[in-house]
């Protein structure tokens, strides 16, 4: 029995925090937008070689970073349950006649809002910087894979969350999941360029696909057809978010 | 009508036994207390009662549902203030309100009647505005409290409601835990390890130590049955004979003599103590001083513990200081 006005409160709540938090945001943000700059200024007109049409590395870039920025934002999202932990507000959700599955989509769906807002941003400053969306619906479809890449890292996020007990933990995650799911996306370098063993652990990351499909639909190039990108999202997706529902569930909020 | 029935709760975090096999019922309508000192198991007895902590075993029902089997059932009648603070800082106080209230499904006129209500009733309606994370300790014990009954429960749960808040503010929470439970009939489960506070609340108490309760009674009964109230005379002269005398009294629970000054154990002190004067001019010993108390919870506590509450912690600081010497030596 899903709640929806939970939903919506645990979402408004999520808007007026991020609203509020300027400094986080642009503390998550730094980080994205000066990849974007100085790999951009960089290497910006470096022809990329082993992609099927040759594409300047600042077409190549942005979508890589759009996917970096939807990465660190989910798993951070996903995460700030343990936020919540630690300043005693979960037991205030928990502790209230709503069913589990409500507030984990409650939380998603605030958690998805931010990140494609930040993601939509980023995407603004490339504009900025001379980058080019094939077209108007390109940048609906990117949208939509935005989407898939946020839930399914809020809910490998929630996972993580669920498993530890309070956020000492928090730089580990960042440092030995984010970071390696980052590199091994093909965020910044065509994947084609690496050792295959290396390739095969990549074909396992969700931001593999997220990252190609953004690609795909934005400047129209991808190591893959941009469909099949976006089923092997929307499957990642569903199970992340189911994992990520049942083992919150599980938790225990004392 | 029973609100709460505890039938033999356990709680076992890895082998060690937080909550041991608790029964206990309260009336609708009560106001009963769980007094015991630091690690007692208050918490996670509320949190088990609140649905936040399963059982390791036992059951109990809270307002009639099964706190296991009907868990949804148990969150929509109950309030809760847990002991630690629960509230988002970056929300200001109504905000914080209004999440809570839509939470538990109250509609937008319900919901700002009774916002502006509850406010007032803890006065901080001219804090409203302010994000919760400028507010002060007590201000923000207030909000929670206000938080914690905003959607009419038939049960409040409030662990710890004074802890560390300043004489005059704990009084005036004081005076809103007996309005809302006089007034508004709600049934109020209270834990404190503060005397005073479970003597000035509570209809009834138990007195909980190491996981069980070991007591549990009003107030009142608890302390007669320490045998009465408290006299002590202050003598002159030869008592010998006064001894004798005192011995033979049926009234006279205990006694105890230490150098000039002599201490009883009597039921009904005030109508004892002039009997017990003239006894003495008979005897030929005179007073000094007499004085009488009745015995306050920590003499109940000390009775059924062996230990005052205070020397309880004292204890338990100890242990603690000896852990965290250990743990830095190495
Ligand atoms: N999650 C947990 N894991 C392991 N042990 C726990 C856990 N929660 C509580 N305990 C232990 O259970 C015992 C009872 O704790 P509890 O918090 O219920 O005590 P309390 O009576 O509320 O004490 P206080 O007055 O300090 O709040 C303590 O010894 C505590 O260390
Ligand atoms: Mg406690």
């Amino acid at each position: 029995m899903i709640n929806a006005i939970a939903i919506y409160v645990l979402w408004l709540r999520e808007m007026k925090r991020f609203v509020r938090a300027k400094s986080r945001v642009i503390g998550t943000l730094a980080m994205p937008i000066f990849f974007l700059a100085f790999l951009g200024m960089g290497l910006g007109n470096i022809n990329i070689p082993s992609m099927a049409k040759d594409v300047e590395y600042i077409h190549f870039l942005v979508p890589g970073i759009v996917g970096m920025t939807m990465l660190f934002t989910s798993m951070f999202a996903g995460m700030s349950v343990l936020w919540d932990k630690e300043f005693g507000f979960l037991k205030e959700i928990m502790v209230a006649p709503v069913n589990r599955v409500s507030i984990v989509i409650g939380r998603i769906i605030g958690g998805a809002t931010t990140s494609i807002f930040q993601g939509i941003l980023i995407l603004g400053i490339s504009i900025l910087m001379g980058f080019k969306i094939v077209s108007i619906p390109a940048f609906f479809s990117s949208i939509v894979f935005m989407l898939l890449i946020s839930s399914t890292f809020i809910g490998l996020g929630l996972i993580f969350a669920s498993k530890m007990k309070d956020i000492q933990g928090f730089g580990m995650i960042t440092n030995f999941v984010i970071f390696p799911l980052f590199f091994l996306s093909g965020a910044l370098y065509p994947l084609e360029n690496l050792p295959v063993w290396i390739r095969y652990i990549s074909y396992l990351d969700p931001l593999t696909y997220g990252v190609d499909g953004l690609r795909g639909v934005l400047i129209g190039v991808s190591s893959f057809p941009v469909l099949l990108n976006f089923a092997i999202l929307v499957g990642f997706s569903s199970i992340m978010v189911f994992l990520g529902a049942y083992f919150f569930e599980k938790s225990e909020s004392v | 009508m029973v609100a709460i029935e505890v039938k033999n709760l356990t709680k076992m975090f890895n082998g060690f036994t937080a909550v041991d096999n608790i029964s206990f019922k309260v009336k609708k309508g009560e106001l009963f207390g769980l007094l015991g000192p630091n690690g007692a198991g208050k918490t996670t007895t509320i949190n088990m009662l609140s649905t936040l902590l399963n059982p390791s075993s036992g059951h109990a029902k809270v307002s009639g549902y099964d706190i296991i089997k009907e868990r949804e059932k148990v969150r929509r009648s109950i309030g809760i203030v847990f002991q630690e603070p629960a509230l988002d800082n970056r929300l200001t106080g109504k905000e914080n309100l209004e999440f809570h209230a839509m939470l538990y499904g109250m509609n937008k006129k319900e919901r700002n009647r009774r916002i502006k209500e509850v406010l007032e009733l803890v006065g901080l309606s001219d804090k409203a505005n302010v994000l919760v994370g400028n507010y002060s300790g007590g201000m923000k014990r207030r909000l929670e409290i206000a938080r914690g009954f905003i959607h009419r429960p038939k049960v409040l749960f409030l662990d710890e409601p004074t802890l560390g808040l300043d004489a005059q503010t704990r009084r005036h929470i004081w005076d809103y835990i007996r309005k809302l439970n006089k007034e508004n009939k709600i049934t109020i489960i209270l834990t404190t390890h503060y005397m005073e506070e479970a003597d000035y609340l509570c209809d009834r108490i138990g007195i909980i130590d190491h996981g069980k309760i070991i007591a549990m009674d009003t107030p009142n009964r608890l302390k007669d049955k320490l045998g009465g109230d408290i006299i002590i005379l202050e003598l002159e002269g030869n008592a010998d004979k006064f001894m004798n005398a005192i011995n033979k009294l049926k009234f006279v629970n205990s006694f105890k003599k230490h150098d000039s000054k002599l201490t009883l154990m009597v039921k009904k002190g005030e109508k004892r103590l002039p009997e017990i004067i003239s006894i003495a001019q008979k005897k030929g010993v005179g007073i000094i001083s007499a004085t009488l108390h009745k015995p306050s919870l920590e003499n109940v506590f000390l009775h059924f513990t062996g230990k005052t509450i205070r020397e309880k912690e004292a204890s338990q600081k100890e242990k603690f200081m000896e852990f965290a010497k250990r743990r830095f030596r190495r």
